[in-house]
């Protein structure tokens, strides 16, 4: 039988929720012989190639494309985790959400100290995703199954959640790996 | 009325004083029932419902609800838990609170209770709502994307220190923790050593100067859950 598949992405975040998943050390070794990965920047398969049993999201949607990749996510996988806490409640990206969009453009782009801009323009490309007025946590984007919050969840929070679900058993958390930082 | 009595909690007979609250008589009984408005050593508010329980069947906050002879209390229930986890997701999505930079985490009470709630997320819809922060003062700050509005200050200003710094002003969702000067924290009698400042639950207000003094994993709920200090008196 071939082994189940999971897949990974980082939408608005900081690739520190999949440097957790990579810090199970030499626990990556067992991960190999239950699971594949299937689309992820971990084997960079940049497309799906099947069903997922696990999709796990880390995140939250800041522009189009993220709502792209979340939506593609929910449709390829059985399961979809909410990783990180930028996926279950914005995180650090969502300190942009009580500025409005075009100020924070205006700060970034024009009137911040340190920007060097001669062209005087707000990027405006169509290669560039368009913005978000907001970011989004996931579940409020799509349905979400499960979340591990954390800045990032520690990887024993995270390989408790992926065997349990491996080992068809409820993801119970101990009182210790439920932390919001 | 005798001025000794017992009461059920939960189905164990705990003792109790005339004049006690339900929550003070279960804390001597080492039985925790979640609250965050209440301090010890502050007058009962009432303001979070988070000490919610069931008196004879009906809802009544454990911290204001005087003990009474024979009755009957469910505190630890699946229902009121439900009920206690409603009230602190509502708290974090109506506020901005960011624990991974937040220099109260791992000593914040809020935090603490989604913790021991097993809150992994919010299930209401982020606000982000606008905030002030005010950093005038040379020594303490009020950051109000985390206050919560339980009044602790408040009350600790007013009866402990003698100076009436905080007050509330605005209703419903518009209702801020507000000072009681031109605006200004910083032209307030505050001083840093004030039970005001101790008196917050949350890192609404912090002294300056501090930050992340204490290392992660030696933060007062970073293994033991909140109440597990109460709990440990029990019999
Ligand atoms: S006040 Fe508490 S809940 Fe709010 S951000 Fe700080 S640690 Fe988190
Ligand atoms: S500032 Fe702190 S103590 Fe005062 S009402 Fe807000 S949360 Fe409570
Ligand atoms: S602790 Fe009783 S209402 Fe807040």
């Amino acid at each position: 039988m071939s082994k189940p598949k999971v897949a990974t992405t980082s939408l608005a975040g900081c690739f520190g929720c999949h440097m957790s998943l990579l810090d199970i050390d030499e626990r990556i070794l067992q991960l190999i012989e239950l699971i594949d990965f299937d689309k992820s920047p971990i084997d960079d398969i940049k497309e799906f190639t099947g069903r997922c049993l696990v999709g796990l999201v880390e995140g939250g949607c800041a522009n189009e494309e993220n709502v792209r990749v979340l939506q593609d996510f929910r449709k390829h996988c059985d399961i979809l985790i909410s990783v990180g806490d930028c996926a279950t409640m914005g995180g650090l990206p969502a300190m942009r959400n009580t500025i409005p969009l075009r100020e924070c453009l205006e700060e970034a782009y024009l009137n911040g100290p340190s920007v060097y801009n001669p062209s005087g323009k707000i990027p405006n490309d169509e290669e560039i995703p368009l913005l978000l007025n907001k970011v989004y946590p996931c579940h409020e984007v799509v349905k979400i199954d499960y979340h591990l919050p954390g800045c990032p969840p520690s990887a024993d929070t995270i390989w408790q959640a992926l065997t349990a679900l491996l080992g068809d058993k409820p993801v119970g958390m101990p009182y210790e790996l439920i932390k919001y930082d | 009325m005798a001025d000794n009595f017992t009461f059920i909690i939960d189905g164990t007979e705990i003792p109790a004083r005339q004049g006690q609250t339900i929550l003070k008589a279960a804390d001597e009984a080492g039985i925790y029932i979640p609250r965050l408005c209440n301090k010890d050593g502050l007058e009962p508010y009432g303001a979070c419902r988070v000490c919610t329980v069931l008196v004879n069947g009906r809802p009544q906050s454990a911290c204001t609800q005087p003990a009474q002879p024979g009755i009957i209390v469910e505190n630890d229930t699946e229902e009121l838990t439900e009920m206690r986890k409603q009230l602190i997701e509502m708290l974090f999505v109506e506020g901005n609170h960011f624990c991974m930079f937040c220099e109260k985490s791992g000593n914040c009470e809020l935090q603490a209770l989604g913790y021991r709630l097993g809150i992994a997320a919010p299930r209401f819809p982020f606000m982000f709502p606008q905030r002030e922060l005010d950093a005038t003062h040379p020594e303490v700050f009020v950051d109000r994307n985390r206050c919560i509005l339980c009044g602790r200050c408040v009350r600790a200003s007013r009866d402990q220190d003698g100076k009436n710094v905080f007050q509330f002003t605005g209703r419903g969702i518009k209702k801020r923790i507000s000072v009681n000067a031109t605006s200004r924290l910083a032209d307030t009698e505050l001083k840093s050593a004030d039970k005001a400042v101790a008196a917050c639950p949350v890192g609404s207000i912090l002294k300056k100067g501090v930050g992340y003094a204490v290392p992660i994993g030696e933060r007062i709920y970073d293994h033991k859950p909140i109440g597990s200090d109460i709990e440990s008196k029990a019999k």
